[in-house]
């Protein structure tokens, strides 16, 4: 009979560091979560490089002046160009301010009539719907809008340029009324009623239920609970939703460009059939543009993106703020 | 004689309330006839406005007589918040009716069998087809979805795993990135690479644009997926002496599986429809082309957009096929969400 030998194990060494499997992993993963600042950093910085010539001849003149022509000679060389976005930037922000200004009561609205009005089954519906909605592809929205909202809308803006027109902004002296800015408006409402509607819903399902209770506890109305309890709660969540849906307006591209009429003039009468808008011009000139027309194209691009991108940060920055604050 | 309590409902409608209501309505509905018939409005939707006005002034006029003004801006605020819901349906039904309408005339078997290379836009409808829009769809999709799943999730799992130093500005970015236009992730494609690299239209240009457009939704998503995992089951993995690599590659990303796929799925419906980079990138070709990395590839979007300006009724009507072929699309997309998602839930 053998006896066996006691194996002592050594103690295990104990320590802190990461092994290797995981440091590759934390590297890894990492490198893709910084992809995103990569990404917004190349596209501001490759726009940048391409347009920075049209940037630097135009000056400040590429954001105030509104002439966009370029005239070369039998050999395709550039003899001299202006290009300015300023008609195309008054007409992004008009189209997108109409957008959000309709859109706006109709989210909130509806947010309010899911949170504290439907029943459960209704609610349910209305969601699923109002998602798919937000799923619907711009070009839908474009065509539609073209051939069948346009004529309805036409119409509307008649009444309005008929009755209220001795306000500034119905007023006009052409009786144009087709591809006005108030259709883009009026088709860019209904593409960013549902992003404003979910995020007005959000805010307001986080009101707090205690006070609901007791508002009602205290025998107010429903629309007296919700004065007192869910519009304070929910103000300035509800402004980060709609400058989310401005942001949203003001890229759309396709379905802007089918309703509107694209006119290098500054024009702020909204019922008027001319007006301007970034996106859309890039669409209208990159089919038959110069390397060096492309240029130009490149930095209304890049002051697209700025636009953009410091519309969505404000926005994001105050949704984050009320939905963590809770009051 | 024994006398039961009878349960009184104070609250409830007597015959009476349910009487003025119904009476309220027919006048609304009397007065919407005459408010359009004496003045120049016209059309469905004026009916309907005038409608919900004169129910809105008359039940809130009623209840302030019989309850006071607190009732009546109660009463009022009812309407209003039922126009508000209303008005966000009309459209929904209008674009499902007009599609539904305006596409099945030209759907047909020859559409996923033909594509454009013989046939123009405003060629009668028995001419040519969708296939080459199909299959450039689809290989457009596969595409950017195997180059923005990974970097989707990888962003989802810094900020839910790691919660390293740069979390916060992170999510802040990509929430800025799902702010980004469609048209400027294709003029960036454009110059980073299709100007100095390829120097030629191609599908896998559009894809590189579409994953740009992609990444943010599959990573919030994601994120969200991640967070419900319960800490848990990462706790009990680390406990078991894994690494955390192994914790999140064997535990955390199985247990989230179904969610990221909702995840993915989500991003796929966002771009499927997107319509300004594929003008910039692909060069919209009419015939099939199985070569993504060479060549004009044509998508269903093109399709539409090139049927839709060739303005012909043949060619509109193609272009509303195509739309109810995208649009069917997109709702098989998302109903599969839905239905992994409230799956998930169920778990």
């Amino acid at each position: 009979m053998s006896t066996q030998e006691l194996v002592i194990p050594a103690p295990r060494e104990i320590h802190t560091q990461p092994r290797t499997s995981d440091k590759v992993f934390r590297g890894v993963v990492t490198a893709g979560g910084l992809s995103s600042l990569v990404i917004l950093g190349l596209i501001a910085l490759f726009l940048g490089y391409r347009g920075f010539e049209i940037l630097r001849q135009e000056g400040f003149h590429f954001i105030t002046s509104s002439d966009w022509s370029i005239s070369t000679d039998d050999a395709g060389n550039v003899l001299e160009s202006h290009f300015g976005l300023a008609a195309m930037l008054a007409g992004t922000i008009l189209c997108s301010a109409i957008a959000v200004v309709i859109a706006l009561p109709i989210s909130v609205f509806s947010a309010l009539f899911l949170n504290f009005y439907a029943p459960a089954w209704l609610k349910r519906i209305l969601v699923t719907i109002i998602d798919m909605m937000a799923a619907f592809p711009s070009i839908l929205f474009g065509i539609w809008g073209f051939l069948v909202l346009m004529p309805s809308v036409e119409y509307w803006a008649k009444l309005l340029h008929r009755y209220l027109g001795f306000i500034p902004i119905f007023d006009m002296q052409v009786p144009v009324f087709s591809r006005s800015p108030f259709v883009a408006g009026v088709v860019l409402a209904i593409m960013i009623i549902p992003i404003i509607t979910s995020v007005s819903r959000e805010i307001f399902s986080q009101a707090p239920l205690d006070r609901i209770q007791a508002a009602y506890a205290l025998g107010a109305t429903r629309w007296a609970m919700i004065k007192a309890v869910v519009i304070p709660h929910g103000r300035s969540g509800v402004i980060g939703g709609a400058m989310l849906g401005l942001g949203r307006a003001m890229g759309e591209t396709v379905a802007v460009f089918t309703v509107l009429n694209i006119v290098f003039q500054v024009n702020w009468q909204m019922l008027l059939g001319a007006g301007g808008n970034v996106a859309s011009l890039i669409i209208l000139k990159f089919g038959d543009a110069s390397p060096y027309e492309i240029k130009a194209l490149m930095a209304a691009g890049l002051i697209l993106f700025l636009l953009t991108l410091v519309v969505n940060a404000i926005a994001n920055l105050i949704v984050k703020t009320t939905g963590k604050s809770g009051r | 004689m024994t006398v039961t309590a009878v349960p009184t409902k104070p609250w409830k409608a007597s015959k009476r309330d349910r009487a003025l209501d119904f009476s309220i309505f027919i006048v609304a509905l009397l007065s919407s006839y005459l408010i359009v018939f004496l003045t120049p409005m016209k059309g469905k939707l004026a009916y309907f406005f005038c409608f919900f006005a004169a129910y809105a002034v008359l039940t809130s006029v009623f209840k302030g007589v019989q309850r006071g003004s607190a009732a009546a801006k109660d009463a009022l605020v009812n309407s209003l918040v039922a126009i508000g819901a209303i008005v966000t349906i009309i459209p929904v039904s209008s674009i499902f009716f007009t599609i539904l309408k305006n596409g099945l005339p030209g759907i047909r078997l020859g559409l996923f069998t033909h594509d454009m290379a013989l046939a123009t836009p405003t060629d009668p409808l028995s001419n040519g087809g969708l296939l080459h829009a199909i299959t450039g769809t689809l290989t457009l999709m596969i595409l950017s979805l195997i180059m923005s799943v990974p970097i989707g999730i990888l962003t989802a799992l810094y900020l839910t795993e790691i919660k390293g130093r740069f979390s916060g500005p992170i999510r802040f970015l990509v929430q800025a990135m799902s702010g980004v236009p469609s048209i400027v992730a294709g003029l960036f494609i454009l110059s980073a690479i299709l100007y100095p690299i390829t120097k030629g239209y191609s599908g896998f240009m559009g894809a590189l644009a579409l994953s740009i457009l992609m990444i943010p939704t599959i990573a919030r998503t994601s994120e969200e997926v991640l967070k419900l995992i319960p800490n848990d089951l990462r706790e009990a993995g680390t406990a078991l002496g894994g690494t955390q690599w192994r914790t999140v590659a064997m535990i955390v990303l199985p247990a989230a599986r179904s969610g990221l796929v909702t995840a993915t799925i989500l991003g796929v419906a966002r771009i499927a429809g997107e319509t300004a980079p594929i003008l910039l990138l692909t060069g919209g070709g009419d015939k099939v082309n199985p070569n993504a990395f060479n060549g004009p590839m044509g998508s269903l979007p093109y399709y539409i957009w090139k049927s839709f300006n060739a303005g012909s009724p043949e060619a509109i009507t193609r272009a509303w096929a195509g739309l109810l072929v995208l649009v069917g699309l997109v709702l098989i997309l998302f109903t599969s969400a839905r239905f992994l998602a409230s799956r998930k839930v169920s778990k």
